[in-house]
């Protein structure tokens, strides 16, 4: 899933421009969300029923730019992405999977719980507990890499692992809603 | 298409006159339509004081419709001819339906969406709907006796694609420019919200005739904004009948009925439904056409018993909007109920225990989606003050992909978005030199292609030759504020591209809805030249009041050259408006557009800026 427009953002640099907001991978949720509202009400198709078809193609654009945008900001790992794409790094997700031996050992345990604990609710809220706890941890040493060490090469090493725990926290998630 | 509006060349429209808009509710069982009165919104009733209007459409030999209360009275003489909760068949295909053995029907099963074959011919879902849809405004051209602007047509958050498109196509159809589709449970937290000045995280159950949706919104100051949405869009009051109506069968050991009698049994089971909202017990009696006579005592118990696992199911659906929107059950401020089906108390019941307090009953469900529909119509053409604003912000129900190699589906847009919204995904050539691509899009949460709703094919083809992987080819899904979407692909080397608005292969094509609009609504009379030049003159006249408007606020955005491009444009305009050229009056419209197209983008931009820093862009 890549953003669509690229054109669009003619006179701004990227999305944390866009939202007047720094360029790096701590935020404060609360203002990216006054920020996204605020923009919505300039821009969202809604304000230019009764404008001319320039003024409401480019409301669709720039809400279409906004919603991605926030999308993006909004939630960490993309957020993380996006700062390497800035940074000019190829992220090689479907290629490169070099990942550090210790955390793949704990992967396939983890693996294992999963399987072991088939429907049990509380063995796999447990076990999404334990998951969620190692994200937050790596979402810090992310943090770090980008914002104090300023080295975003050692921030896309740390964001393939939480992509991987991601995905392995989404199928959880997935076992789970269909327990309840 | 745009309604007229004809002044005198040269004049144009008092800016103070109000605007009339209406909302439109276009239900399983009923419709309604409202509209603003002294600032408050209201249903419009009928000559004979009836808010709704049953969606129900009888078509006659001669071709001639009747429709609401008329036809339902004819519904039980004249099953086949008689079509009752037509939404049910909006954008679905034969196979979609269920309970089809117990509906009177001559069904035609014609790829993408079924039609009907009646007496008068062979009726699409969306014909049908467009007749309760003429009906609708035509009530509101003759309660204000005037055009009507536009409307804002509210439909189940959980439609798809292709129910959005044919609903869309059958106002187009009924002659009415749709402002903009809106989720009824949006509709309904707008009319609460505005009503009762409600902050924080609410929760809309909305089962309806034919359909289920939930969603939780987050209402803030003058923000509504929809984090989740879920439901069924073929669970609603009817499967309560048809639960009622098997049981029935099964007592009375029927198997065999006629359609007249299968009609006359399903509303009476309807009935019973309705009043079993209200008392311990009824006794459902039916005297057959041929022979014989029914008596089957139903009691509340034992129809909250066979209702129960559709009330579970919808249960299931609020949990996992729940989930979706990432809010816990003691975040919820409310639960607002909508729509007639919740007036059964089990539902009531399982609402209350699963979110521990008393579910919210003080509007109508009846009638709030249609009351929201209309503030926001109201809204939407212009009526109201900067300060007395709000906005909606929605989101897509069901996720959009694309089919990939080995039939699994790769999503591009996640259920739960806000619109509108684009998002791509890169692909690449298969083969050696493979020269097409076919683009498979799809709609829904599961993995396989063939268990989503598939919306369009389209082939990407002229691909110049390359090596397996060399092609980049990138697949664009873009959704509208409507919840419409339209897909592009295109490869990135060569710029060969193609695109198509998701629509031919479910709701009508264009040419369809052009040729049914000459067949019936328009009237006949009209000449319809004159009528696009007025429409072209319309046109002309709200683009140079926008262009005026905007260069009197933002002028210093442009640079000279900027500036009398544009001032050319408007100028040659003005002159080319009153004479009787359309194709010059086309051309010039055009010119003008384009030469704004640039302004257009440096306003939006400044505005963003000043909203955000409280500075100009000047001052940057």
């Amino acid at each position: 899933m890549v953003a669509a427009n690229r054109s669009e953002s003619s006179s701004f640099t990227d999305y944390f421009d866009f939202f007047n907001l720094p360029r790096q991978f701590q935020i404060d949720r609360s203002v990216l969300d006054r920020a996204y509202l605020t923009v919505q009400q300039e821009v969202h198709p809604d304000k230019f029923v009764n404008q001319d078809d320039q003024q409401k193609r480019r409301s669709l654009q720039m809400t279409t730019y906004a919603n991605t945008a926030y999308q993006t900001l909004k939630q960490p790992l993309p957020r993380g992405l996006y700062l390497c794409q800035l940074a000019g790094l190829d992220p090689q997700l479907e290629t490169n999977t070099a990942m550090p031996k210790a955390f793949l050992i704990q992967q396939m345990e983890w693996r294992e719980e999963l399987d072991d604990a088939k429907s049990d609710l509380s063995k796999l809220e447990a076990l999404q507990q334990e998951v969620q706890a190692i994200q937050k941890e790596w979402l810090l040493q992310i943090e770090k890499a980008f914002d104090v060490a300023l080295v975003p090469e050692t921030a896309l090493e740390k964001l393939r692992c939480a992509l991987f725990l991601e995905r392995f926290l989404e199928e959880l998630d997935h076992r789970l809603s269909a327990l309840i | 298409m745009a309604l007229l509006q004809i002044s005198e060349p040269g004049q144009s429209r008092n800016p103070h006159q109000r605007r009339i808009a209406i909302g439109i509710d276009l239900g399983t069982t009923n419709s309604l339509v409202a509209s603003m009165k002294n600032a408050l919104p209201e249903v419009l009733l009928s000559e004979g004081g009836q808010a709704f209007l049953p969606s129900v459409v009888r078509y006659l030999p001669s071709g001639k419709t009747q429709a609401g209360y008329e036809a339902l009275a004819q519904a039980v003489i004249d099953p086949k001819n008689t079509i009752i909760s037509v939404k049910r068949f909006m954008g679905r295909s034969l196979a979609d339906i269920e309970n089809q053995k117990s509906l009177p029907y001559d069904f035609i099963d014609t790829p993408g969406m079924l039609q009907l074959q009646t007496v008068a011919g062979i009726k699409s879902p969306v014909e049908v709907s467009a007749e309760i849809l003429a009906r609708l405004r035509q009530l509101a051209e003759d309660t204000f006796n005037d055009d009507i602007e536009g409307a804002v047509i509210t439909v189940p958050a959980y439609f798809d694609d292709a129910q959005r498109q044919a609903t869309k196509d059958a106002a187009e159809l009924a002659g009415i420019q749709v402002l903009r589709l809106l989720n009824e449970p949006t509709a309904a937290a707008l009319a609460y919200g505005l009503d009762h000045a409600a902050e924080g995280i609410y929760a809309i159950y909305d089962l309806g005739g034919g359909t289920f949706d939930v969603s939780i919104l987050r209402l803030s100051k003058g923000v509504f904004e929809v984090l989740a949405t879920g439901g069924n869009s073929a669970l609603g009051g009817d499967d309560f009948d048809h639960a009622l109506l098997e049981m029935v069968l099964q007592e009375s050991n029927l198997t065999q009925l006629t359609a007249e009698d299968q009609r006359a049994l399903i509303l009476k089971c309807r009935h019973a439904k309705e009043n079993l909202s209200i008392h311990p017990g009824v006794l459902l009696e039916h005297t057959f056409n041929n022979k014989g006579a029914i008596q089957v005592s139903i009691s509340q118990e034992k129809f909250f018993q066979l209702t129960q696992d559709l009330v579970q199911k919808t249960i299931q659906a609020v949990k996992k909007a729940l989930r979706d929107a990432k809010v816990s059950l003691d975040e919820i401020k409310g639960v607002v109920m909508v729509g007639g089906a919740t007036r059964m108390p089990h539902v009531q019941y399982a609402v209350e225990t699963l979110f521990g307090r008393a579910p919210l009953n003080d509007l109508n469900p009846d009638e709030v989606v249609a009351l929201g529909a209309a503030r926001q119509a109201d809204l939407l053409v212009g009526n109201k003050n900067k300060n007395d604003e709000w906005l909606l912000l929605d989101v897509i129900p069901l996720s959009l992909g694309v089919e990939m190699m080995g039939g699994l589906v790769e999503k591009i847009i996640p259920r739960n978005t806000p619109i509108p919204v684009a998002l791509a995904q890169d692909f690449t050539t298969f083969k050696d030199g493979q020269t097409a691509m076919a683009v498979h899009v799809l709609q829904g949460e599961r993995e396989l292609a063939e268990d989503c709703r598939s919306l369009a094919r389209f082939e990407l083809k002229d691909i110049p030759p390359m090596v397996a992987g060399a092609a980049r080819i990138r697949v664009t899904y873009q959704v509208d504020a409507d919840g419409l979407l339209s897909v592009s692909a295109a490869e990135e080397k060569s710029g060969v591209s193609a695109s198509i608005h998701v629509k031919p292969s479910y709701g009508l094509a264009d040419g369809d809805i052009a040729r049914m609009l000459t067949e019936g609504f328009a009237s006949a009379a009209e000449d319809m030249q004159l009528r696009a030049l007025r429409e072209e003159q319309v046109e002309a006249q709200r683009l140079m009041d926008a262009v005026d408007s905007a260069l009197q606020i933002d002028k210093h955005l442009l640079n000279d050259a900027e500036l009398t491009l544009i001032e050319k444009g408007l100028g040659s305009l003005r002159q080319l408006k009153d004479q009787e050229n359309i194709d010059l009056l086309r051309a010039g419209i055009e010119a003008l557009s384009q030469a704004t197209e640039e302004f257009a983008a440096k306003r939006m931009n400044a505005n963003i800026r000043r909203a955000l820093t409280g500075k100009n862009l000047s001052e940057i």
